[in-house]
């Protein structure tokens, strides 16, 4: 009896060994440790042993059901295993194959200019305020120190709808209307983007409508000095921190003093390159001190208040940034133009 | 303005200072120098030669052989293609070894088999533009005056060793349009005084009253008027180094006379006008306005037909000039004339600004005008001129100056302390500092405790106020001085408008969904105008538009998004979906500013969505662009308020159109252009939408407020409506969400069928209803119960029934 256990285990054992897959190994549980197996049927002529046999040969009997039990299960593991990766196998997927696209539009590269530099502003205490396109001539040009006749208006020529109403040339008569607003008390401190037009044809360098923003401070107290520092600081922002600006005496109706601002390159950093024609500097800014002329018309007293205002292209800016060569893609929404906008 | 730097010099010492220099000075401080040109370009190895022989090329009709001088031993051949060269001539050679603007190498050639060593050059040739050469010289090469001696540097005869600054003056600096002022300004800046011309003038026993008087019968437009005669002058070429001032600061040469008044309207900034004498047909001046209807041929040859608001000279019957405009061809000065009256008036910038435009002639007279010359040198001018004829073309000038002066010239004075100008830039400048500038300006000044008071020279009449002396200290105090501070206020934080936030997540909403943002033009032809327009007014038509596509602002966005999508098709972009937001424009009352409303408007075609080799391939229906507006909608919090409508729109297909209602009220459509549109656009199936997007964003929404996540299931069932085809699923889905109540949480369409399968003219539509409750988990039952209802209210209403 001892010998068939011991043989019974070897055969189960074999057999397990040979199973080569779940089936097999199920087949071979069944055969050896069933209620019909073989182990049972020995287990079953324990009677006619002695008492003192068959505690003996019940462990032995257990030990050789636990020593097929452990191998089937070792066997069922890797068998399992190898099932699994069997099917993995089967599943892999060709990675190089394109990814379902998202699909994805951008902001216009002017709104991205535009917002870039209302969010430097609003960080430095700005408010936007916005007015209208179709403007009274007196908020264009005679609330900003341009009488009628004034020789400064040939600097503009502009699409008039009546006598006395035109499409603003520039974003100013929002600083004027702001300005109103506030009932001669300050602070002031807004920046004002907006579509203007101006009576040109349309080429490379030229476009009849355009956008511009413009910057308003007018407190108790405002330097000259306070223009530059603002102004650097936005062009450190805008174009990166080591630039740096210069004033250049020009000149405005609506500011006095009034200067253009150059940047140093940013393309060469100022040794002199063709984005700034050799100058090491590009400009991209009008600016000045508030008019007395205009605080006293928007009703500030121009004794007690200063003020300082200044105006940029986002056009310009955006070609220089960039390096777009004409003003016409802007307002031709080419989609392989508009696209190439469309990431950090 | 062009300024000569040799002339320059003979009113300011510009030793030490070459022309580049000065001009980087001048544009630092204030006066943007805008290019810096030597005018022989490169020019050298050119002299004067002395004609002494000449005779026609034996192989060539057109050519000339001469026999020139050229001050090196043996005179040299030169064949010489010009019409006018002649024996006896002083004339520009370029030698052999000569090089001549654009790099042009002189080298010794046969011509038709003559030897040719070297070149007998037109001012062209050395660099003078056309336009500006005498009109003697225009087809052939200059003559040089006798007395040019032979051998002479030709190029420095003619001045083309000077270099020309070219200004460009902002219209406050009208004073710079003058050489006198110019020296002023370079004077200032590098601390140098100003020599002025000395005037010598001789004038005769003989009063001019007897020749002329002047009468001004348009004082406002004509404040001062002065007159000198010159008798007895002999017209002819003026000096050469009058002719060449004048051609480099762009001005053609004509004759002695007209040349001086040229001369000195650059010198003094003071236009004046040569009439001939015996020619103006009276002895009086009339200055006054024209008649409507009057009539003057000026000196281009034009006739002009003259309103009231235009201001003539005339001899007391008819216009002689157009005042500050253009002389009259009748009392022109020619080349018989002796007799000259010279004017010198200051008249009103305004006038001469409106008859110059209207007659479309912009003269270095008339643009003096406009901006502003000083009164003060008028007549100065007037003596300068009478000398300088007296002295180069042998007039002599008669006793007296006939004038007529109600000019009212008031000083202005200008008080400012030092505290103001450092508190206003922001600086620490001196008193001295300040006082030098004011100084180097020529301004008369005193000062008491750091107070100013400036007496502004008549020639500076953009300085009236404080701040205009501020900017001149600040720019000649230098603006790479001024500190770089920031604004010391009570800071307060800067944020977007609840408005302007919202705009900018509608835009990046849009772009996130797969839209491009377009920006397009304002302005459109009429007929584009109101197309699609959500309202509709009286077209806002500019005064003088440039085109007609351009003439009228839009109403709609519609219109010039369907042109991006046809540029865009029409450079194979055929998948296009943009979006814009921007203003339309309705008109109110004439003299109102029109609405400004903004608006939000999209435009898509082509494949929406594609992945192929998946086999996905979507193209843009009505539903694509219905769903992104949903998501729109959504976002701002509206998407319960809002309800789409069958419609019918111009432009629009019929079938597949629907207005957006927001609270009952029309605020936007959506829907596939109408076949004949798209036609018309050359374009594919187009879907568009336009939102009235001031409405939807200025539309109250409540706050977020949290809700509890559920915590109990919840239930699903589904069913299965077969309707009449007409019946339209929205309507039973409202009607489901009424009859679901309180439990009903969520209705989903997950199934549209027509076909074989159903009754012809039926359609089923299925939905899957969601039932919880967020107090307790709900029983079969009570699911049951309120299910049942909502199939009775669909039966009931739209004779719904239930598809097995």
């Amino acid at each position: 009896m001892k010998e068939r256990l011991h043989q019974l285990q070897q055969e189960a054992l074999e057999k397990i060994e040979q199973a080569s897959d779940l089936k097999a190994l199920n087949d071979v549980r069944i055969a050896y440790l069933g209620k019909k197996g073989p182990i049972t049927e020995v287990l079953r002529g324990m009677g006619s042993l002695s008492p003192e046999e068959r505690p003996i040969m019940g462990a032995l009997a257990n030990e050789v059901r636990q020593a097929i039990q452990t191998a089937l299960e070792a066997k069922q593991a890797k068998l399992e295993q190898e099932e699994v990766e069997k099917k993995l196998a089967a599943e892999t997927i060709d990675v190089t194959l394109p990814g379902r696209p998202i699909r994805r539009g951008n902001p216009h590269p002017l709104t991205r200019v535009i917002e870039e530099i209302e969010d430097l502003f609003i960080g430095m205490g700005y408010t936007i305020a916005e007015g209208p396109e179709v403007e009274k001539d007196y908020y264009n040009f005679e609330a900003l120190n341009l009488p009628k006749g004034h020789p400064a208006r040939d600097m503009q020529d502009s699409f008039y709808i009546t006598e006395e109403i035109l499409l603003r040339t520039h974003t100013s008569p929002v600083q004027a209307r702001t300005m109103e607003k506030h009932q001669g008390r300050g602070p002031v401190k807004i920046i004002c983007p907006g579509k203007v037009y101006r009576r040109d044809n349309d080429d490379a360098t030229h476009s009849h409508q355009f956008t511009q923003i413009e910057g308003l401070v007018v407190d108790e107290n405002i330097r000259m000095s306070d223009l530059k520092g603002t102004l650097r600081e936005f062009a450190r922002k805008m174009f990166g921190e080591d630039r740096d600006i210069r004033f250049r005496p020009s000149f405005f109706p609506f500011t006095e003093p009034s200067v253009e601002v150059d940047v140093s390159c940013f393309n060469c950093g100022g040794h002199g390159c063709n984005v700034c024609k050799g100058t090491g500097w590009i400009e991209i800014l009008g600016a000045g001190m508030v008019h007395p002329n205009v605080l006293e018309m928007a009703g500030f007293d121009s004794k007690k208040y200063t003020g300082f205002a200044f105006g940029m292209g986002p056009e310009r800016i955006a070609m220089l940034k960039y390096g777009i060569d004409d003003i016409r893609h802007f307002y031709q929404n080419d989609i392989r133009f508009l696209q190439q906008f469309n990431r950090v | 303005m062009f300024v000569s730097y040799k002339w320059l010099q003979e009113y300011v010492d510009l030793t030490g200072i070459t022309a580049k220099e000065l001009a980087d000075r001048i544009t630092k401080s204030g006066i943007e120098v805008e290019s810096v040109e030597v005018l022989n370009k490169g020019a050298k190895g050119v002299v004067v030669g002395h004609v002494l022989e000449r005779e026609q090329h034996p192989n060539a009709d057109k050519l000339s052989k001469c026999l020139v001088d050229i001050g090196e031993g043996e005179p040299v051949q030169i064949i010489c293609g010009a019409p006018n060269v002649a024996k006896g001539q002083k004339v520009a050679v370029a030698k052999v070894g000569a090089v001549l603007p654009g790099n042009f190498k002189i080298k010794r050639a046969k011509l038709r088999g003559e030897e040719s060593n070297g070149m007998i050059c037109s001012l062209q040739e050395l660099g003078i533009e056309s336009k500006l050469v005498p009109k003697e010289y225009a087809d052939g090469i200059f003559v040089f005056p006798s007395d040019a001696p032979v051998g002479a540097d030709a190029l420095e005869l003619l001045n083309l060793d000077d270099e020309v600054l070219e200004l460009g003056l902002t219209p406050n600096r009208a004073d710079c349009l003058s050489m006198i002022g110019v020296a002023y300004e370079v004077a200032a800046i590098l601390g140098r005084n100003v020599k002025l011309p000395a005037i010598e003038l001789h004038e005769n026993e003989e009063n001019v009253h007897d020749y002329i008087s002047v009468r001004v019968e348009a004082a406002e437009d004509n404040p001062l008027y002065a007159g000198r005669i010159v008798k007895n002058v002999k017209i002819g070429p003026s000096p050469l180094w009058m002719q060449t001032r004048l051609m480099a600061a762009g001005i053609r040469p004509h004759n002695n006379v007209v040349d001086i008044t040229n001369y000195i309207l650059l010198e003094y900034g003071q236009p004046l006008h040569a009439f001939d004498y015996d020619r103006l047909g009276s002895k009086e001046i009339v200055v006054r306005r024209a008649k409507a209807g009057e009539t003057i041929v000026t000196l281009d040859d034009v006739e002009r037909t003259l309103t009231e608001d235009h201001l003539v000279i005339t001899n007391g019957t008819e216009p002689v000039a157009l005042a500050g405009v253009m002389g009259g061809a009748n009392s022109e000065v020619r080349n018989d004339t002796t007799t000259v009256f010279i004017e010198s008036a200051y008249f009103n910038g305004a006038t001469v600004r409106k008859a110059s435009k209207d007659h479309g002639l912009r003269s270095e007279a008339s643009m003096r005008f406009e901006k502003g010359i000083d009164p003060a040198r008028t007549k100065e001018a007037l003596d300068r001129a009478a000398a300088l004829m007296a002295e180069y073309a042998g007039g002599e000038v008669v006793g007296g100056v006939v004038e007529v002066n109600t000019l009212k010239q008031e000083e202005v004075k200008v008080t400012i302390t030092l505290d103001r100008i450092n508190r206003v830039l922001g600086t620490n400048i001196t008193k001295e500092e300040v006082s030098t500038i004011l100084t180097n300006l020529q301004f008369a000044f005193t000062e008491d405790h750091g107070t100013f008071t400036i007496t502004v020279p008549s020639r500076r009449r953009d300085i009236s106020i404080e701040e205009d002396i501020i900017e001149e200290v600040a720019r000649l105090y230098g603006y790479d001085r001024l500190p770089a501070t920031l604004p010391v206020a009570e800071s307060k934080p800067g944020k977007l408008t609840p408005y302007q936030a919202k705009r900018r997540q509608v835009r990046r909403y849009l772009e996130d969904v797969g839209l491009f943002q377009a920006i397009t033009y304002s302005l459109t032809s009429e007929a584009k105008a109101t197309m699609f327009a959500l309202e509709t007014a009286k077209p806002i038509r500019l005064a003088l538009p440039m085109s007609e596509e351009r003439s009228v602002l839009r109403q709609s966005l519609i219109p010039h998004l369907l042109e991006v999508v046809s540029y865009n098709r029409a450079r194979q972009v055929e998948n296009v979906a943009v979006y814009e937001t921007g203003a339309v424009y309705l008109a109110n009352d004439e003299n109102e500013l029109p609405q400004e409303k903004e608006r939000l408007a999209g435009a898509l075609t082509g494949v929406w969505h594609a992945n192929l080799w998946q086999g996905e391939k979507k193209a843009v229906d009505f539903y694509v662009v219905k769903g992104i507006l949903d998501g729109l909608f959504a976002l701002l919090g509206l998407e319960k308020r809002i309800a789409y409508k069958q419609a019918k729109r111009d432009g629009m297909h019929p079938g597949r159109t629907a207005d957006i209602l927001l609270d009952g009220k029309t605020i936007g459509f959506v829907g596939q252009l109408h076949p004949t549109v798209q036609k018309e656009y050359d374009l594919k199936e187009t879907y568009v939408f336009e939102l009235a997007l001031t409405d939807l964003l200025n539309t109250e929404v409540e706050e977020i407020r949290y809700s509890p996540i559920p915590r109990f299931p919840s239930i699903t069932r589904d069913i299965a409506l077969v309707v009449d085809e007409h019946v339209i699923a929205g309507d039973i889905q409202q009607a489901i969400i009424e009859a679901g109540g309180e439990l009903l949480k969520e209705v989903m369409i997950f199934d549209v069928y027509k076909g074989d399968r159903l009754p012809d003219g039926k359609k089923s539509i299925a939905f899957s209803l969601r039932y919880y409750d967020p107090e307790r988990t709900l029983t079969d039952e009570e699911v049951t119960a309120v299910h049942e209802q909502v199939i009775k209210a669909v039966e009931q209403q739209f004779g719904a029934t239930l598809r097995g």
